[in-house]
């Protein structure tokens, strides 16, 4: 067996240490770009190509990982609009082709790939992302590459890029009403379940806020880590605290484990409700019918909604995807977001990004859910908000709904007692 | 072939082509989107190389690198969110995240990261203080093998989930959004070159310090204690002061490619410093070969680089390509990418050597 160590001493390393410094003197030499204070230098140049038959827009969708069960189906939305506007002769005359990425659940590969996509494939506008940590992750990349995302899941608010679309709820327009109805009627007193991280933080400040204003007690706010599925204690709180409801906030498998465990312990939806506004159709099965019958859930849509463009779009929905599967909330927000973006465009009569932005205000599409019309001052959409009870069949059915669209409000600047959440500049 | 390399000819020589490769050819050849995606695969290789001295010649099975990396990141992103905060709205000014927080007072323990050197010193010397202080606990107690590795694993999944509950340092989205590095603007493509030159930097540089640490008494001892640990401590070393060197080391790089992660890619939340991520980090030393010096790097790239194609390819089925892709290197060439020269050479010896005349022992 040879000896595999030279018995190399200071020389080399001191060498070496020599030469990568140069390396790194050199290269910090080279750099002479703009420092901070400087008028911005001019971000990269869309590449954006209209000339042909054809017009790119980015699908990035979460198709594996923790996320994948929820995203793949705004996805399969995503392209049902695409299809159907291609049906229909494009936009601008051109047809649409869908690059697809796959966010892998990831904030980081979420990011880069938004970049490949505005940046490789020149698309005219990405749809997707689900997890606000996803969202937040690719504002700075469409920011800086001055391109359109069209988000299409409610979220927490306190936000507004001039980048983004947000074709889902913000707070007032899904947690106020929610709040609205209960105290109709006739909750005074709530426990608050919520999974650890930003969306349910921020929900239960404001339910906290509208609380105090309201004059509705809050027995009890419990979080649990993302994905945990042990909830013997704080059911056993929940059952001891005897609240007039339980507002949820879990999020994903947690809700599955949740819903057992509070019926095992024989609470039911007429003794303690539970309001949910992260529960569709799509987890209602995975739940189990038996477990959540009866509760409450606050959306913007549901699948049973009566009207001719539900119809069409559950239908439409059914012959491509098969007759087995559901639509809810985030598909029909995506499933508009890209009909918005295409009358954005046609408004626009261009896809060059300033020309939709300028022209985005006022755009209005008629929704499975209703009447939905962006607003140019904040970049969201209104929204009609509606409680629903979820039933034997495991469809949830409308018990109310507001009056017409709500007007988005992200920053909650229309509500006095909300003054002291955010911090307006 | 490998006489040469290890001679000081053949080691500058690799170095030179390494820089040619990291600092001609690659801004030359790839888009701006590419170099910045190419300076986050580097970020995964400095990560490697310390993998490389703690595992492959320390055979110290570290699972959880990404506690280090998630350090150096998190203490990066920090003094980002304070420039940018200071740079908006003046000294003492709470970063944006916090104010959508509800946060209105700056938690006393980022005050000091207003300082460009207060966090530099941070980066460089506190996960490898962390490491050092639990190398001395865990290895003097001689714990090693699976343990250690479970260990490491276990450490990397509590350090994700006791982020994800610090709303002061952006929960479970972490922080992003950074608009200046040390005073130039991160979104100007010159600077984001900047930035992939020094990145590329480092790893140079941490390559040579592996090299300088293999080639010294100490990396042969180190290997001594990997392969005959109670032999060692038989003749009189301390073993356990010998690992924990090559741990800190391997903290050390893990928190420098952190650091430069967050300029690079613009965001650092628990996602990429939990269990999966520190698993990939281990991934791509496999395969590229634990025990080299080059493998690692290779192997991280390799790694990352194959991702992104795959899942560039087919969105929807690249993780079956990628677990199919692990399964055929760690089966066909256990010694990773690296050993493919010394199998070729094995081959054409023993092709050489049909007629058993004078087989070389």
């Amino acid at each position: 067996m040879p000896h595999r160590f030279s018995p190399f001493k200071g020389r080399p390393a001191r060498a070496l240490a020599a030469s990568a410094a140069a390396l790194l003197a050199a290269t910090v030499a080279a750099a002479c770009g703009s420092r901070a204070g400087d008028e911005s230098a001019a971000a990269a140049e869309s590449c954006l190509d209209t000339s042909g038959d054809t017009v790119a827009v980015g699908a990035l969708n979460s198709l594996s990982g923790t996320m994948a069960i929820s995203e793949t189906t705004v996805r399969d939305a995503i392209y049902l609009a695409v299809d159907e506007i291609n049906a229909d002769g494009g936009v601008l005359d051109k047809q649409i082709e869908i690059v697809a990425e796959d966010g892998a659940s990831e904030p980081t590969v979420f990011a880069e790939k938004a970049e490949k996509l505005i940046r490789e494939d020149c698309v005219a506008a990405v749809f997707g992302g689900w997890t606000s940590a996803s969202r937040k992750a690719m504002l700075p990349v469409f920011e800086d590459n001055d391109s359109l995302l069209y988000y299409p899941v409610q979220y927490e608010g306190l936000e507004a890029s001039e980048n983004i679309f947000y074709t889902g709820a913000t707070t007032n327009q899904q947690i106020i009403p929610a709040l609205d109805y209960l105290a109709e009627t006739g909750v005074e007193s709530l426990y608050l379940v919520g999974s650890d991280y930003v969306f349910p933080r921020t929900a239960n400040a404001i339910i906290n806020a509208y609380a105090e204003a309201n004059g509705i007690e809050i027995l009890g706010e419990d979080y649990v880590p993302l994905g945990s599925t042990e909830f013997s204690t704080i059911v056993q709180q929940v059952d001891a605290a005897d609240a007039d409801a339980v507002f949820n906030t879990l999020n994903g498998d947690s809700n599955v484990a949740f819903f057992r465990e509070y019926s095992n312990v024989g609470l039911t939806a007429d003794q303690m409700p539970v309001m949910s506004v992260s529960i569709a159709e799509e987890e209602v099965g995975g739940i189990g019918v038996e477990n959540i019958e009866g509760q409450l859930a606050a959306w913007n849509y549901y699948q049973t909604v009566e009207s001719d463009a539900n119809s069409a779009f559950v239908e439409a929905f059914k012959a491509e995807y098969g007759a087995d599967r559901v639509t809810s909330d985030p598909m029909e927000a995506a499933y508009n977001s890209v009909h918005l973006w295409a009358a954005t465009v046609e408004a626009a009569e261009s896809f060059a990004v300033e020309d939709v932005q300028a022209a985005a205000g006022g755009v209005s599409f008629e929704g499975p859910e209703g009447t939905v019309v962006i607003d140019g001052e904040n970049n969201h959409v209104s929204k009609t908000a509606r409680i629903g009870e979820i039933a034997d069949d495991g469809l949830l059915y409308t018990v109310w709904e507001s009056e017409g669209p709500i007007e988005p409000d992200p920053f909650l600047e229309g509500y006095d007692w909300a003054a002291d959440l955010t911090v307006t500049e | 072939m490998s006489k040469f390399l290890q001679s000081r000819l053949g080691t500058w020589s690799g170095f030179a082509a390494a820089a040619l490769v990291l600092f001609g050819l690659a801004p030359l050849v790839l888009s701006g989107f590419r170099l910045g995606l190419f300076a986050q695969f580097i970020c995964y290789a400095i990560v490697a190389v310390g993998i490389g001295l703690a595992w492959g010649r320390g055979g110290m099975l570290t699972l959880g690198q990404g506690v280090f990396f998630g350090m150096g990141a998190y203490l990066m992103a920090m003094h980002l969110k304070m420039a940018d905060a200071e740079f908006r709205g003046g000294p003492g000014s709470v970063p944006d995240f916090m104010e959508l927080a509800g946060i209105r007072e700056l938690p006393a323990y980022w005050a000091p990261f207003a300082s460009p050197v207060f966090t530099v010193a941070a980066i460089l010397i506190l996960p490898t203080a962390v490491a050092v202080l639990l190398g001395l606990a865990v290895f003097k107690r001689r714990v090693k093998g699976a343990y250690f590795a479970i260990l490491s694993q276990a450490l990397a999944g509590a350090f994700a989930i006791l982020l994800i509950g610090q709303q002061s340092l952006g929960g479970f989205n972490g922080l992003s959004y950074f608009r200046y590095f040390f005073g130039f603007t991160i979104n100007d493509p010159v600077n984001q070159r900047m930035l992939y030159f020094i990145t590329a930097a480092a790893l140079l540089g941490v390559v040579a310090v592996a090299l300088q640490l293999r080639r010294s008494r100490y990396g042969e001892l180190l290997v001594a204690v990997r392969d005959a640990e109670e032999r060692v401590r038989f003749l009189g070393y301390d073993a356990a002061n010998v690992k924990v060197v090559a741990y800190a080391v391997a903290a050390l790089f893990a928190s420098i490619a952190g650091a430069l992660f967050v300029p690079v890619v613009g965001i650092i939340s628990p996602a990429s410093v939990g269990i999966v991520p520190s698993i990939m980090f281990i991934l791509g030393v496999a395969i590229g070969g634990r025990a080299t010096l080059v493998g690692p790097v290779v192997g991280a790239l390799a790694v990352a680089w194959a991702q992104t194609a795959l899942s560039e390819q087919f969105p929807s089925a690249w993780t079956y390509a990628q677990g199919l892709l692990f399964v055929l290197v760690i089966a066909l060439l256990p010694g990773g990418i690296a050993s493919i020269p010394a199998l070729a050479k094995r081959l054409k010896k023993t092709r050489t050597a049909s007629t058993p005349a004078e087989a070389t022992a």
